[in-house]
């Protein structure tokens, strides 16, 4: 019998290991996992690699877990926002290295790594400083540069529904990263906030099917905070 | 003679008047998502966000904001009759793929040609941030900037060669800016229209840079 329901957070989050890549699903607030971030924090992995659209809004969530020294290196597209002050202060003091990746090539690579792609050629970002010593190539009269598959160790999924095979729906925009990074981890953990029966979660609308996912948590439903821009903080 | 500047309405509605009915859109932070305002009525205009929307609304009433819908300027959004959500790979896909008719950046330079500086002044000791204006630059069908033509020293931001930082090689189609609406051409700038009063070798005059009529 397959039964991927986790009884707890800690208990979903034990394959988590010093050094780790983790990817973190989210956008901004949207869609970021924050009750296994926190989880994260209390299971005290060291040294990790962190892999989100941004770097932390406030002082709850990611940015908690940079603040507790934990992040060796963060690869995002978008670390500067009104209320990133927890990790614009640790990349001041250089205390945290920073991968810039454009959010389309940030995406393919979770996709690619996820789906079995050796890389690809993106026209994105070709003769800007983000391409600065990879290789390129001209295809059909166009430019193009070589992109590397981006794999986790672990991804931490913010999800709506799931069921005991791993079925996952998701919630509006909050989908974001979900789908693409639940491929491209070895664990994929998510929160649902509802559990369904095997067969009731209507398979045309299962976004990630179960086996991209290897545990699944229920937990309350809290009202996803603002972030990210000026007033919201 | 005398001439007026665009205001920022009257710029966003001069953007508006070029966007076609059915027009798949992508609107960039800041001073491009006014543009949304100025759409004519009766028109149906589907706005693309990159966090994964398609049919995005206007903002929601007071005390109806839902952050799990939101815009990539993280602000509460509402999604229209007939909008769609997708992941993130899904999202650049359609940006990448050249699915998208327009998209309407703001910038810091663009060059002649169309190259594009607009997301990092390169100062030392900045935080550089770059999201997604890397695909943008180079994904939609038109990529269109919309700016002040002159900074708050009074310097052109179109220049011969961009010495910010570059977004995107030779991928701005035209420029919106307060005094005049340009095309950027590989054999250099073309004049699509401009403030009434503002004389041509003027606004060559300003820009630094010979332009076509």
């Amino acid at each position: 019998m397959i039964n991927k329901i986790s009884p707890s957070i800690a208990d979903a989050l034990s394959v988590v290991r010093d050094g780790h890549t983790v990817l973190i699903g989210g956008f901004g607030t949207s869609g970021i996992p924050a009750e296994l971030i926190d989880g994260l924090i209390e299971h005290g992995a060291r040294e990790l690699t962190v892999v989100n659209n941004n770097a932390g809004n406030g002082d709850t969530g990611l940015a908690a877990l940079l603040a507790a020294g934990r992040v060796r290196k963060i690869i995002c597209s978008f670390p500067r926002q009104a209320d990133s002050h927890v990790f614009d202060g640790l990349y001041r003091a250089g205390q945290i290295e920073l991968e810039l990746v454009p959010q389309g090539n940030l995406a393919e690579r979770l996709r690619a790594a996820g789906a079995g792609i050796g890389g690809f050629f993106t026209p994105t970002g070709y003769g800007t400083a983000l391409a600065e010593g990879k290789e390129s190539r001209e295809i059909n009269g166009r430019h193009y540069v070589f992109e590397s598959p981006l794999p986790g160790d672990v991804a931490l999924i913010k999800a709506e529904r799931g069921d005991r095979w791993g079925n996952l729906t998701y919630r509006k925009a909050a989908r974001n990263f979900g789908p693409v990074m639940a491929m491209a981890a070895r664990h994929t953990i998510a929160t649902v906030h509802e559990l369904a029966e095997l067969g009731e979660l209507d398979p045309e609308t299962i976004v990630t099917p179960g086996i991209h996912v290897g545990k699944i948590v229920c937990i309350d439903r809290v009202a996803t905070q603002a972030g990210g821009f000026k007033g919201s903080v | 003679m005398t001439y007026q500047k665009r205001s920022k309405a009257e710029l966003a509605q001069r953007v508006a008047r070029d966007i076609h009915d059915g027009a798949y859109v992508n609107l960039g932070i800041g001073m491009p998502t006014q543009v949304a305002n100025h759409l004519a009525p009766g028109i149906e205009v589907v706005l693309h966000s990159e966090n994964g929307i398609l049919g995005m609304g206007p903002a929601p009433a007071a005390g109806l904001e839902d952050y799990d819908l939101i815009n990539a300027g993280k602000q509460p959004v509402t999604l229209l009759p007939g909008g769609a959500y997708f992941h993130h790979a899904d999202s650049f896909g359609m940006m990448r793929g050249g699915h998208l008719d327009i998209c309407v950046l703001g910038a810091f330079q663009v060059s002649a040609t169309g190259d594009l500086a607009n997301w990092s002044t390169g100062e030392p000791g900045a935080i550089p941030a770059v999201g997604g204006a890397m695909d943008l630059a180079v994904g939609a069908k038109q990529t269109w900037v919309m700016m002040d033509l002159l900074d708050k020293q009074g310097r052109s931001k179109v220049v011969p060669t961009c010495s910010y930082p570059l977004t995107g090689v030779a991928c701005v189609k035209r420029i919106y800016t307060d005094l005049a609406t340009l095309a950027c051409t590989p054999q250099g700038l073309q004049l699509i229209d401009k403030v009434d009063g503002l004389a041509h070798a003027e606004l060559e005059r300003l820009v630094g840079l010979p332009i076509a009529a």
